[in-house]
């Protein structure tokens, strides 16, 4: 019975959040100062009467209580609007440019979860070691690099051994497996910028979980039963001290899409970072205010898995 | 002295220097040197007695620009990290001290753009709003406030809940002397921690923006510089000297702030 009751209430603040997202989405682009289809259409030639249809074709010549009503309803429907620069639905656009940010982000993801948890658990648990200092010490540092100066470094260092611009070659044979190889080759430098950065938080965040464990008293009890150093640490220490680790992995799931969008730009990889960027130049507003409720809409969603996993992994957390 | 001490020590000197440069550089060079149509030196040029960094895309010395976009990095770094602090606190200390409903709006809107990628919010705001100093500083402020909140609060509680709170509460103290003479100073020291962290992330952020082309268009920048070698073909020319000292500023300084930040939390929070 309470069990359901905190579900439903979990689910019932997402969706709060997500109404919240939409609101935002929508009042972020009614304080542009002056006309957005002035500022949208600069540096086009336009007439007045072009000006006045694209304002009636986006609605923005009804009084903005309409404008939200009509914006809330069609978004239900999953309708985003209408990108001024593609001349197309913005839903479709960004569906469009799903899949190559699924490639990069699930990859770089995998990857940098994996490393960052097996250099966390090695540096906390040998304190103070040498390889502490170093792992340490460069997570600091690479946290404190832009992701898109680490990514043209990257393309400056591997020269000509790496493609730096787009997805596949147009020359590529269209069989799957050169295609595959090809769109492989070009993920390497983009994916390789990706991981340092994201890779770097999540070594920090298990270091410091594994040292808040590293005194607990159960540890000195399985050492007491004589258990192997590595049983001890692989066994009891570890389980314990990933949990939170993987839920920062979730929660954090915000800052790999920061990063996707400045990865994207450097490396012209055609997915919704690099439309963020073509709708940021543009500027397109109504691409811009989909892909800021889709993005926003998914770390909301990311975030209510992170807190019902934590709930089915630690049944000591009464979350659900 | 501890290791983690003698790393802040180092910041702190890191950050004197910095300071120093931000506050010469603009005495010591001269408009002509900054001025595109004005510059007489060839453009690429790589390192060499007379320009010791090389030269950018116009021709102007790269050192000089290194130099200059000093002021403009820490100076949003700074402003933007006390907007988003003050935010922070001002919203932690009312949630925490204040219950019921407010306290429970606010937490709740806390937690939304805690959650929120605040980089994306950041973007799309100064993408609306006109390009300018005041526009990167107010989007990276309003953008990166929820985690001082969180924390502020949590401290906000803990020492409403002491007996000495409790005690002058009993003597007739309103909200006003509570905030004022026991909630705020405990909270201080934490603030500062917060806010040594927040210009490290203010300043990537700035850079940021910058290279996406989000900056101020009449103020050099290290984000700024970055943003014309991507633009140029710094990458493609293998003009490395014209991509490694910003980067490098910018790792420095940030990582800079970073130690310091460490260093301070380190004092803050004894044991461990």
């Amino acid at each position: 019975m309470r069990r359901g009751v905190r579900l439903w209430g979990r689910l019932g603040g997402a969706a709060l959040s997500l109404v919240m997202v939409a609101v935002l989405g929508f009042f972020l682009f009614r304080v542009v100062p002056g006309d957005p289809v002035v500022s949208m259409t600069r540096g086009r030639p336009t007439t007045a009467a072009m000006q006045a249809e694209l304002r009636a074709q986006f609605g923005l010549d009804r009084p903005l209580h309409e404008q939200f009503f009509s914006y809330f309803t069609s978004l239900l429907r999953g309708d985003l609007g209408t990108s001024f620069t593609f001349r197309r639905p913005v839903a479709d656009v960004i569906l469009e440019r799903l899949g190559p940010t699924l490639l990069l982000v699930g990859t770089s993801t995998v990857i940098a979860v994996g490393l960052g948890l097996w250099l966390g658990v090695r540096a906390a648990w040998r304190r103070d070691s040498a390889f502490d200092k170093a792992t340490t010490g460069v997570s600091l540092t690479l946290w404190a690099v832009p992701t898109f100066w680490l990514g043209m470094l990257l393309m400056m260092a591997t020269g000509e051994l790496f493609p730096s611009r787009g997805m596949r070659d147009t020359d590529t044979a269209p069989d799957f497996v050169s295609q595959a190889l090809d769109v492989g080759h070009h993920l390497v430098l983009p994916s390789l910028t990706l991981v340092a950065v994201v890779c770097a938080e999540y070594m920090l965040v298990m270091r410091s979980s594994l040292l808040e464990e590293m005194h607990a008293p159960y540890l000195t009890t399985a050492r007491a039963k004589g258990l192997r150093d590595d049983l001890v640490r692989r066994r009891h220490a570890v389980p314990n001290a990933v949990l939170p680790a993987i839920t920062l992995v979730f929660l954090r799931f915000g800052l790999v899409v920061a990063g996707a969008i400045t990865t994207e730009t450097v490396f012209s990889w055609p997915g919704l970072g690099l439309l963020f960027y073509d709708a940021l130049t543009g500027p397109d507003y109504f691409l811009l205010q989909g892909l800021l409720v889709v993005t926003a809409g998914a770390v909301v969603v990311m975030n209510l898995l992170a807190e019902l996993l934590y709930g089915v992994l630690d049944p000591r957390v009464k979350v659900v | 002295m501890s290791r983690f001490n003698r790393a802040g020590v180092a910041g702190a000197a890191i950050l004197a220097v910095a300071a120093l440069v931000a506050v010469v550089a603009p005495l010591l060079i001269s408009a002509d040197e900054l001025d595109v149509t004005r510059v007489t030196a060839a453009p690429w040029q790589s390192p060499g007695a007379e320009f010791w960094l090389g030269t950018d895309h116009t021709g102007r010395s790269v050192a000089v620009l290194v130099a200059q976009g000093a002021g403009t990095s820490l100076f949003v770094g700074l402003t933007a990290a006390v907007l988003a602090v003050g935010i922070g606190t001002l919203v932690g200390v009312v949630s925490g001290h204040f219950g019921g409903l407010v306290a429970g709006a606010l937490l709740r809107i806390t937690d939304f753009f805690l959650v929120l990628p605040a980089l994306v919010l950041a973007i799309a705001l100064s993408t609306v709003l006109p390009r300018g100093l005041g526009t990167i500083v107010l989007a990276i402020g309003l953008t990166s406030w929820p985690s001082t909140a969180r924390m502020v609060r949590a401290q906000t509680l803990t020492i409403e809940a002491r007996p000495f709170v409790e005690r002058a509460r009993a003597l007739g103290g309103g909200h006003v002397h509570v905030i004022g003479r026991h909630v705020l100073p405990s909270v201080v020291p934490l603030v500062l921690v917060n806010a040594t962290l927040a210009v490290a992330t203010a300043i990537v952020a700035e850079s940021t923006l910058a290279f996406l082309g989000l900056g101020d268009p009449t103020r050099i920048s290290w984000g700024a510089m970055l943003h014309q070698a991507q633009l140029h073909g710094a990458v493609p020319q293998r003009a490395w000297w014209f991509l490694l000292p910003p980067g490098v500023a910018i790792v420095v300084v940030v990582l800079a702030f970073t130690l310091v930040g460490r260093a301070l939390e380190a004092v803050v929070t004894p044991k461990r």
